[in-house]
């Protein structure tokens, strides 16, 4: 069955990356290209850091130099330290007005929707451009309530106490390579403070932006979701396409005191130039909830295994991720639920799809600690295959050290079949129309989840990485 | 009324292995007409509508199939659909995550884009698709359910109807859409047929290995295919003939 080629042609410019536009922007400051004590020590000079910060990124920016590269996951020989601006300034200084940020950023995040979404159906937004976050925002009457929205780097001179009692304690540095890099040379992200009892309702969400060629951004985020309180955060991320790598290495550290919960959702669509490496962690006390909703569609290889530390007795984990894996793409994400708990449960759900050589993989942790009784834990992954050329794998462990618990693990490999095409064919939809239909089928129970306007987006995006030629 | 034509002359199709399996079938179809092809198992009568449909595993190697005159044999699937053609399918797919509804109001979009008709509103569409399950007898709720996921097997062949209903095809092929049937379902899906036929008089293909299908629906035409040929031809008569004699008599002579 083969597309015609007029009608492959005229779907080959809707493919096309969207997001993929440049803006001509000037930094203000720019550090030369490659990893040293100097550039370390020049971005806390540039964000007038205090002392201890220093101390921690120096330490940090050691460990990452020792550690070795990992060796499993996706192919990351290619990356070249030495050939990444690890901080980059495009402006002065932090706007929560839209006029006051500087046009050519502005028209960025316009084409993107960003400001019109705030208005729409946001509680806040918050938006980085390269290394710094350019604009901030939180709705008054959250402001009100003793909510805190800032960049990170704000929140270090605003509430000093606060950020040094929390930041680094569930992701520290030496965790694995990709934390010391960006503990060493991090720069942007949120910072949220949900006090007690607090529902913030709407979404808060960030959005980021890689401009630059050969940049790296290494936002630090930050979150702590107080007793009882509520919060959902999400991030979007995109970047234009270069024919040279970027890197993008993001530590986000969630705390989720007793009673509280905590969405996070992302939507990666990334250009096929970044190396996407994040480490994403949270911690549940009694009776919280973690949601990590994860939409992996962009990128050339993403690294990411959302984790959620059950701690307090009766807390709740849930994963749910969807990685779409087109040509010369790895998704390399999964999930890690550690139950240190008794009486805790996680729920992890993973789907892949993989089209024209792309490769998804489904690499999960499920853990239970001794003295953690009635566990409950259940893991479903699902891959679709469009291809003959596409490749899935799954790789789940568990490490079970109680013996009164219940961990059901399940997988699935679907291929788009010649007869079910044939079938939805035989309705009068075409093939892009069917394969995508079929698509859009097995991704629903993730999309969903997602308010209303980014589920649409991710459906638009999804028929989008769908037309073009299948298999 | 238009009158639609399906032509097939000597048509010959072979799989990918290069197993023959259509040996020179020629029939023609036209509005308001019921044909059934009967035949014996591995005769080739699923394989016909298939090829018709376009399926990919079948290579022609002589022969033609028209549809008003225009050669449907290169076309992919899809074109034939939209021109009119049907397929009720032996064994439905089940696609996951794609309500009944959903699916049926893209087919039927794509379907009057064709001809050039407007959209049909969601409204009128909701209110034909319930009016065509309450035909069939099937609950509401099958509307908004993933197309086939979990149906039984009676309640995928009561669904082929009701796709067929709302799509209102010019020329329909349903293929053994009697099998796995209990008698009441049989007469349900038979009736929906019939109802079918007397709304918009399409041409029908039935395919069926058991005459008791055609107690409910009467066909004008009788084909008896084996081994990749129609082999005997006859009106309603020839069905009962098969009842009480089998195909061995047809076949060893």
């Amino acid at each position: 069955m083969s597309v015609p080629t007029k009608t492959q042609d005229s779907l080959k410019e809707l493919s096309d990356y969207k997001f993929g536009f440049k803006t001509d922007s000037k930094a203000v400051y720019k550090s030369p290209k490659g990893l040293s004590e100097t550039v370390v020590r020049e971005i806390s000079k540039q964000k007038n850091e205090p002392e201890w910060m220093l101390e921690y990124r120096l330490k940090a920016l050691e460990i990452f130099n020792k550690k070795p590269m990992p060796t499993w996951g996706g192919n990351l020989g290619e990356i070249n330290f030495d050939n990444i601006h690890y901080y980059l300034r495009p402006q002065d200084r932090e706007k929560t007005n839209w006029d006051d940020v500087p046009d050519e950023i502005k028209d960025t995040f316009e084409k993107l929707g960003i400001p019109e979404a705030e208005r729409k159906f946001l509680a806040g937004s918050g938006a980085q451009f390269e290394s710094e976050v350019v604009y901030h925002s939180l709705h008054k009457d959250l402001a009100d309530k003793g909510v805190i929205f800032e960049s990170t780097d704000l929140a270090l001179q605003k509430y000093p106490e606060l950020f040094r009692q929390y930041f680094g304690r569930v992701i520290p540095a030496h965790d694995n390579k990709f934390s010391a890099l960006n503990s060493a040379v991090w720069s942007g992200g949120s910072f949220i403070y949900v006090p007690k009892g607090v529902d913030v309702g709407l979404p808060l969400q960030a959005y980021f932006r890689i401009n630059a060629e050969n940049m790296g951004q290494f936002e630090r985020t930050l979150i702590i979701v107080d007793e009882g309180a509520n919060l959902h955060y999400i991030e979007g991320c995109t970047a234009p396409s270069y024919s040279t790598e970027s890197l993008h290495s993001a530590v986000v550290e969630i705390i989720v005191k007793k009673g509280g919960r905590c969405q996070y959702s992302t939507i990666q669509n990334w250009s096929h130039n970044i190396y996407n490496l994040v480490t994403k962690r949270a911690f549940a006390y009694e009776d919280a909830e973690m949601f990590w909703l994860d939409c992996n569609i962009g990128s050339r290889l993403t690294m990411k295994y959302p984790a959620v530390y059950l701690l307090g007795r009766g807390a709740k984990g849930e994963i749910q991720s969807l990685a779409f894996s087109g040509k010369d793409q790895h998704q390399d994400a999964g999930a890690k639920v550690i139950h240190a708990a008794p009486d805790t449960t996680s729920k992890i759900i993973s789907k892949s799809i993989s089209k024209n050589g792309g490769r998804g993989t489904y690499r999960g942790l499920v853990k239970v600690n001794k003295g953690a009784v009635r566990v409950k834990s259940h893991v479903a992954c699902d891959a679709l295959l469009l291809d003959e050329q596409s490749r899935s794998d799954t790789y789940p462990t568990n490490q079970i050290e109680e013996s009164n618990v219940s961990v059901a693990h399940e997988a699935t490999v679907a291929k788009i079949g010649q007869e079910q095409l044939f079938y939805l064919m035989s309705r009068g939809l075409s093939e892009e129309e069917a394969a995508s239909t079929i698509v859009n089928g097995f991704a629903k129970p993730i999309i969903k989840q997602f308010p209303m306007e980014y589920a649409l987006e991710l459906n638009r995006l999804l028929e989008l990485e769908m037309t073009g030629s299948v298999g | 009324m238009n009158i639609n034509t399906l032509e097939i002359k000597n048509l010959h199709a072979k799989t990918e292995d290069g197993t023959k399996i259509l040996k020179g079938i020629s029939l023609t179809i036209k509005s308001g007409e019921i044909h059934a092809i009967m035949g014996p198992n591995g005769s080739g009568k699923s394989t016909l509508c298939k090829v018709l449909m376009g399926h990919p595993n079948y290579e022609i190697t002589e022969g033609s199939a028209t549809f008003n005159g225009k050669n449907i044999l290169d076309l992919p699937t899809n074109e034939r659909a939209k021109m009119g053609l049907f397929l009720g399918f032996q064994h439905p797919l089940e696609v996951q995550g794609v309500t009944l509804g959903n699916f049926l109001r893209l087919a039927k979009n794509i379907q009057l884009k064709a001809a050039g008709e407007e959209q049909i509103a969601p409204r009128e569409f909701i209110n034909a698709i319930k009016s065509h399950t309450a035909e069939l007898k099937m609950d509401d709720s099958f509307i908004n359910r993933s197309v086939n996921a979990g149906f039984s097997g009676g309640e995928k062949k009561r669904a082929e109807i009701v796709q067929m209903s709302m799509l209102k095809p010019k020329i329909a092929l349903l293929d053994e859409i009697d099998s796995g049937l209990d008698i009441d379902a049989l007469r349900t899906v038979a009736n929906g047929i019939n109802q079918n036929f007397e709304r918009y008089k399409p041409g029908i293909l039935l395919i069926t290995h058991y005459q008791r299908l055609l107690n409910y629906i009467t066909p004008q035409h009788i084909h008896i295919m084996h081994a990749g040929k129609i082999i005997k031809s006859g009106g309603a008569e020839l069905a009962i003939e098969l009842e009480s004699e089998g195909y061995d008599k047809f076949i060893n002579n």
